[in-house]
């Protein structure tokens, strides 16, 4: 066992970079939860914007280009699910899950001349003296622009829902779409913009590990990484603040045990790997316990809207 | 994820449901993969077999396929809607499938059934691996000449016995040309997750390691590699010769369709019985992939004279004397190991530190 093997300021940095895909894909989630529809599509929206992100980066040469692109494919994706849910009142756990299975169908026919290829780099921010600084600098101040974007998405989800209009009139949709219709709150409009929003970030996420985290593009590459997402999403009781801490532990975990690993140390990994799942678990069941009826899920969450004369 | 795989067996049984009509007097031959066929890895070569088999007997076979097939009981499902369709071999082409095979092939004695990298056979069950342990030990070699740290990373998927005598070969290989060499060994649980492998290999490069070998099946690692420089990687299962010279300088290439070929005739001819395959360098199950020039000339001449005196046979990666893990003794001096002790192999050789999880 070799503890000081493992540089504290890599690893930081290394959990950071596995969570941010992570981060971004739950995000989006969380809005279109807070709309009131489930989108159990994550996973193939994540996988679409890998390749098309990764397919664009390696034509045009740039890696912004490939995020703009990542994002548009995942929402394109998305409208797929937003036109049948909204637009033909299909079941939406039903079409979430064709949805996945879906994207990483059309993932890899797209992918295929891709393979073994190896995107541009998206270079790390120079920061100034702020990367020069001991252990912070190296930790948290030299990473790439899309972690910190996906911090200030953060921030901006939870300034949007909690403190403007907008973001109220989402969430009252998500609580009683009958009564917001009532109100002449527009229940599709809303939806369907949050549910592109939802993709065009699950396509960001997906993108990151094609052109950051891994990079390169393989088949199937988001290896289940959709559903922790989802189950993120339920772990953070659906706020925007406990969604970072959600994907940061469930990424931090991961890179942990990989690092406490290859210094050595005797410890039963199989642990380590399902106790995220097992907080969740704890997380839902302690919520569920809490008084009779507030859970805090939106309470008009996978049902279907049809608007009323 | 439950309910992502449920309902790929669900696709998948939908799909093969309807393949299930088109009966005729060709052979028709299955296999699944674990992971997809895009892996450029072992579910690639695999693929490449059926490919082969394909081209091979044109008219005459059928093939078909199911790729990212989960170990369990979804892996039954997908066999048994297989050998209702029709399906005459069957080959399942990981580990964890041994005891479906078992399970499915029992209900379905008409059907043969081939079961990659298992130990159990019936009637209608063979298996069949590629003793990768011989390409490991070349690895080794390599990997204990070219460090300059002294520190190897070992990227390990699930504590089987295959995955164990690797290391073990690779270790002992290094050691011999080089004493100070030491292994980090990390288990990633997994056959195949692109981000999980890469931030195994990106763990293990940050903690010094400046080779890594690795025994999952995506060309991830050596992305990540590539991406920090100075990092030497080994093609697994496949050549992954889109990385090289660097940092991919020499691979183990699994060759199936030699043995497909032979099998699927075998079955065309009625003279197919179960039997257990353990091939080598020498038949050419097991080849090593172009040792690239990031390798001094010194360095690949004594590489390829191992590969030749492991096929030869005058060369065993295990010869004696060698220790168990825990210091007892394994072989004397000059001993070679038998076929029985390697294929339940579940402890590591002396030098190698950390446990092997359950």
């Amino acid at each position: 066992m070799d503890l000081s093997a493992i540089s504290p300021e890599l690893m930081v940095a290394s959990l950071m970079v596995a969570s941010t895909p992570l981060l971004l894909a739950a995000l989006g989630e969380l809005v279109v939860e807070k709309a009131g529809v489930l989108n159990l599509g994550v996973e193939g929206m994540m996988i679409t914007g890998a390749i098309c992100g990764f397919a664009i980066a390696v034509e045009s040469g740039s890696p912004v280009l490939g995020f703009g692109a990542a994002a548009l494919g995942g929402a394109a994706l998305s409208m797929v699910f937003g036109a049948l849910v909204l637009g033909l009142l299909s079941n939406q756990v039903a079409t979430g899950l064709a949805l996945t299975l879906f994207g990483l169908g059309l993932s890899s026919l797209v992918g295929q001349s891709y393979v073994g290829i190896k995107p541009p780099s998206t270079p790390r921010l120079d920061l100034g003296p702020l990367s020069d600084l001991p252990f912070f600098g190296r930790a948290f101040f030299s990473h790439d622009w899309m972690v910190y974007a996906s911090l200030a998405l953060t921030v901006a989800v939870w300034w949007v829902l909690n403190r403007t209009r907008t973001g109220l009139t989402l969430r009252a949709i998500g609580e009683n779409h009958d009564a917001a219709h009532a109100l002449g709150l527009k229940v599709l409009g809303y939806r369907l913009a949050a549910i592109a929003f939802g993709g065009a970030m699950a396509g960001l996420g997906g993108a990151y590990l094609s052109l950051v985290r891994v990079p390169q593009w393989t088949e199937g590459m988001t290896a289940g990484a959709g559903w922790i997402a989802l189950a993120i999403v339920v772990f953070a009781s659906w706020r925007a603040g406990r969604i970072l801490i959600g994907a940061y532990l469930f990424g931090g975990l991961t890179v942990l045990q990989l690092n406490l690993q290859a210094a050595g140390v005797a410890l039963p990994v199989e642990y380590l790997s399902m106790s995220p799942y097992l907080v969740t678990i704890l997380v839902l069941v302690v919520m569920s316990r809490r008084k009779g009826r507030s859970t805090a899920a939106p309470a008009s969450l996978g049902k279907p809207f049809h608007a009323q004369a | 994820m439950i309910r992502r795989r449920t309902l790929l067996g669900a696709a998948a049984l939908a799909a093969l449901a309807t393949g299930a009509f088109a009966q005729d007097d060709k052979t028709k031959v299955g296999f699944i993969y674990v992971g997809p066929v895009g892996d450029g890895g072992w579910s690639y070569e695999h693929n490449q077999g059926r490919l082969a088999v394909e081209e091979h007997f044109g008219d005459k076979v059928e093939t078909v396929y199911q790729e990212s097939v989960p170990e369990g009981a979804d892996a039954e499902r997908v066999m048994t809607q297989m050998a209702l369709s029709g399906a005459d071999l069957i080959f399942t082409t990981s580990f964890g499938y041994m005891d479906p095979t078992m399970n499915v092939a029992a209900k379905f004695p008409d059907v043969k059934f081939e079961h990659a990298t298992g130990y159990k056979t019936a009637e209608n069950v063979s298996n069949y691996s590629a003793r990768f342990y011989e390409g490991r030990a070349v690895q080794g070699l390599i990997a204990g000449r070219m460090t300059k740290s002294n520190k190897i990373g070992y990227i390990a998927s699930f504590p089987i016995p295959e995955v164990i005598r690797g290391i073990n070969a690779a270790y002992l290989a290094a050691k011999k040309v080089n004493p100070d060499v030491e292994f980090n060994v990390v288990w990633a649980f997994t056959w195949f997750d692109p981000a999980k492998e890469a931030d195994a290999a990106k763990a293990l490069i940050e903690q010094g390691a400046d080779v890594v070998l690795q025994h999952t099946d995506s060309t991830a690692p050596q992305a990540a590699a590539a991406e920090a420089g100075n990092v030497i990687t080994f093609g697994q299962a496949s050549d992954m010769g889109e990385y090289a010279p660097m940092p991919r300088v020499s691979s183990i290439i699994d060759n199936w369709a030699p043995y497909y070929i032979d099998r699927v005739q075998a079955v065309m001819d009625g003279t197919w019985e179960s039997k257990s395959t353990w091939d080598g360098i020498a038949p050419g199950m097991v080849e090593i992939g172009e040792i690239s020039d990031a390798v001094p000339a010194d360095v690949k001449a004594e590489a390829l004279a191992l590969k030749d005196a492991i096929a030869s046979g005058e060369t065993h990666p295990f010869t004696g004397p060698i220790n168990k893990q825990d210091g007892s003794a394994w072989l004397v001096e000059g001993e070679t190991a038998d076929d029985g002790t390697l294929a339940g192999m579940d402890f590591y050789v002396e030098g190698l530190s950390g446990d092997i999880p359950n």
